[in-house]
């Protein structure tokens, strides 16, 4: 159904549909294949191709964190020859591709969201490219689109090249001198990790990280977690309730690396590599980068939680009868810090002439204008279905479960809250008929 | 130790805690306080601090006493010790601060502490106050604390407390990293 209305650019279309996707990543399009099973009229409406992000935000070397044999969505899954392996960026990219072309999805790409809001019952989602108006509204634009830079970056010396991990494609477009990377989780530490290979001296700024071995026991990390559950616990299961939803849904990516050879690399790797670990960057002053003292103490937590983690692997496997089938559990040294690690290095004596911020990503809602935005900007959800009717948010981390940001975790997810969307328009349809008949 | 029915008592209310943690939540403005301190010169480097009000919770606070500590330096200083010197006083804030951390958590997570001890070391290079290198920092180059802790916890148990407690404390926040300090003349 598409009207035309007037407006300042001319007739615009305004179409008519049941359901708008925001986003066609690996999330919007498991959507949009369980509602095509469901037998749910809709659209998803792509700022720019399929996969955009893994197209044009990630560096060159990214590859995923779970091996290939997880990578799944509904109605679909990995059946390359190399089960073990991890995804580079441009075979993501494939995947996903094929995944659209195999569920035949709806997409309209090259159409960015400019505004959404609520309209009557349902919602209004512009474009440049024409109006939708629906009854309910996936957002599955992600979780990553907008690289968090701390304020203090502002304090740098103007003649330090700044970078984010969207910027960032490979260490040849670095320029001469050492290199500050500003976060050591999944990111922070990959980078580091490659930059100080390629010869440049690295500086690694640590805060709060979470330490995880690639392999433990013969096994991939993720396998462990996969087979003992924990990828599968919901939101709504955690033992201290909200207060653990919340610290899960805050936890960094793990320190891991996808890569054929399965290398562990942690802080001590890195440091027998050369690089410099020092504490979080805490302040920049007078050109001086300073560095927290807290560096010990994150490592010790992380170090106590890995232990922790293998501790309850161990339990599981024994539980389970595994234990046989597996290599003795290793002990992993604890991070080693050096002496007296440096909380203040100026900068330019040091010869550091490009900062990198591995601080983190945000989502990007400034196009979304109904009011379910939190005090500090998130989604107010439970579960991925919002604080509005018939909005719903998918692939944020602990969405639903604690593989809700994995590529496999959309599958559970948008089986769940597309039965939950059917159920609001299957209501609201029997409001509106009672209405009537009276 | 029957742990179904075992229940800790450090002396510490942490269903009061809980309850305001969840109360500030919901009302991040009343979780704006202000701590003060006002400080007298007696004679030399002896000084007396008094610490009475601070804000809070929307409102003025007070202190149930006035709370004074004196500050000097030792003989060796060429001064009279009347009191402790003020880094000394830092320590003690750190030390007080990650004790009464490690006595919360070990509440919350249900470990009854028989016995908590810690001693701290600071490093200091004189050089640095005395002006006669400028390399050298004002402040500590360094600070150990070593907590001897007597617990129905194992020693991984006890650590997790400690490191905690840091993870959780105002004043190892405060020495760890920079803060903007004004000081101005009224």
């Amino acid at each position: 159904m598409t009207a035309f209305e007037a407006g300042a650019a001319g007739r615009r279309p305004v179409h008519g549909i049941d359901v708008v996707i925001i986003g066609a990543g690996h999330n919007g399009l498991a959507m949009s294949h369980c509602l095509a099973a469901l037998g749910i009229d809709h659209v998803v409406l792509e700022r720019g191709e399929v996969a955009n992000a893994w197209r044009h935000e990630r560096w060159d070397s990214l590859r995923l964190l779970t091996p290939n044999w997880l990578s799944r969505l509904p109605g679909y899954r990995y059946t390359g020859d190399d089960p073990e392996g991890y995804m580079s960026r441009e075979e993501v990219v494939a995947f996903i591709a094929g995944y659209a072309r195999a569920s035949s999805a709806s997409v309209i790409t090259g159409t960015p969201v400019t505004r959404l809001r609520a309209e009557g019952a349902g919602y209004r989602v512009s474009t440049d490219h024409g109006d939708w108006r629906c009854r309910a509204v996936v957002i599955a634009s992600g979780a990553f689109n907008r690289p968090m830079v701390p304020r203090l970056a502002a304090d740098l010396p103007a003649g330090i090249a700044q970078l984010t991990p969207f910027s960032y494609r490979n260490p040849s477009q670095i320029k001469d001198g050492g290199v500050l990377v500003v976060g050591a989780s999944a990111t922070g530490l990959q980078l580091a990790d490659e930059i100080q290979r390629a010869g440049r001296a690295v500086t690694l700024a640590v805060g709060e990280h979470v330490r995880m071995p690639r392999v433990y026991r013969g096994r991939d990390i993720q396998w462990w977690m996969h087979a003992a559950g924990l990828l599968d616990q919901r939101y709504d299961a955690l033992p201290n309730g909200s207060d653990d939803l919340a610290r899960a849904r805050a936890v960094a990516s793990p320190q891991l690396v996808g890569s054929r050879e399965r290398p562990i690399v942690d802080l001590n790797v890195l440091g027998a590599e050369g690089v410099r670990i020092v504490g979080r960057l805490a302040g920049v002053r007078d050109g001086k980068a300073l560095f927290s003292g807290s560096l010990r103490n994150v490592c010790a937590l992380a170090d106590l939680k890995m232990r922790r983690l293998l501790a309850t692997l161990d339990d599981w496997a024994t539980a389970c009868g595994h234990a046989d089938s597996l290599t003795p559990g290793e002990r992993f040294e604890d991070t080693h810090i050096a002496s007296s690690p440096a909380t203040s290095l100026n900068l330019e004596r040091e010869g550091i002439r490009t900062v990198i911020w591995a601080t983190g990503f945000r989502p990007d809602y400034g196009w979304l204008a109904v009011p379910v935005l939190d005090r500090k900007g998130g989604i107010r959800h439970h579960g991925g279905v919002v604080d509005a009717p018939g909005l719903y948010v998918m692939g944020l981390p602990f969405l639903r479960r604690r593989k809700s940001s994995f590529i496999h975790g959309a599958e559970d997810d948008a089986r769940e809250l597309a039965a939950h969307l059917v159920g609001h328009l299957q209501a609201q349809s029997r409001r509106y008929r009672e209405r009537m008949a009276l | 130790m029957d742990t179904n029915t075992f229940l800790a008592d450090n002396g510490v209310n942490v269903e009061a805690l809980l309850g305001a943690r969840q109360a500030l939540s919901k009302a991040p403005e009343a979780a704006q306080f202000k701590w003060r301190a006002s400080c007298e010169w007696i004679k030399g480097t002896r000084a007396r601090t008094s610490i009475d009000s601070f804000f809070g919770l929307g409102e003025a606070q007070r202190h149930k006493q006035v709370h004074r500590v004196e500050t000097d330096h030792p003989e060796v200083f060429a001064a009279e010790d009347h009191g402790a010197t003020p880094v000394e006083i830092v320590l003690a804030g750190l030390a007080g601060c990650l004790t009464a951390g490690i006595a919360a958590v070990a509440q919350n997570r249900n470990i009854q502490l028989h016995s908590v001890k810690a001693t701290l070391e600071a490093g200091m290079d004189l050089q640095g106050i005395l002006g006669i290198d400028g390399d050298v920092r004002n402040g500590f180059d360094g600070v150990k604390v070593t907590y001897a802790i007597d617990a129905n916890a194992n020693r991984e148990e006890i650590e997790a407390l400690v490191a905690q407690s840091q993870k959780r404390s105002a004043v190892f926040d405060i020495i760890t990293n920079p803060t903007d300090v004004s000081v101005v003349v009224a």
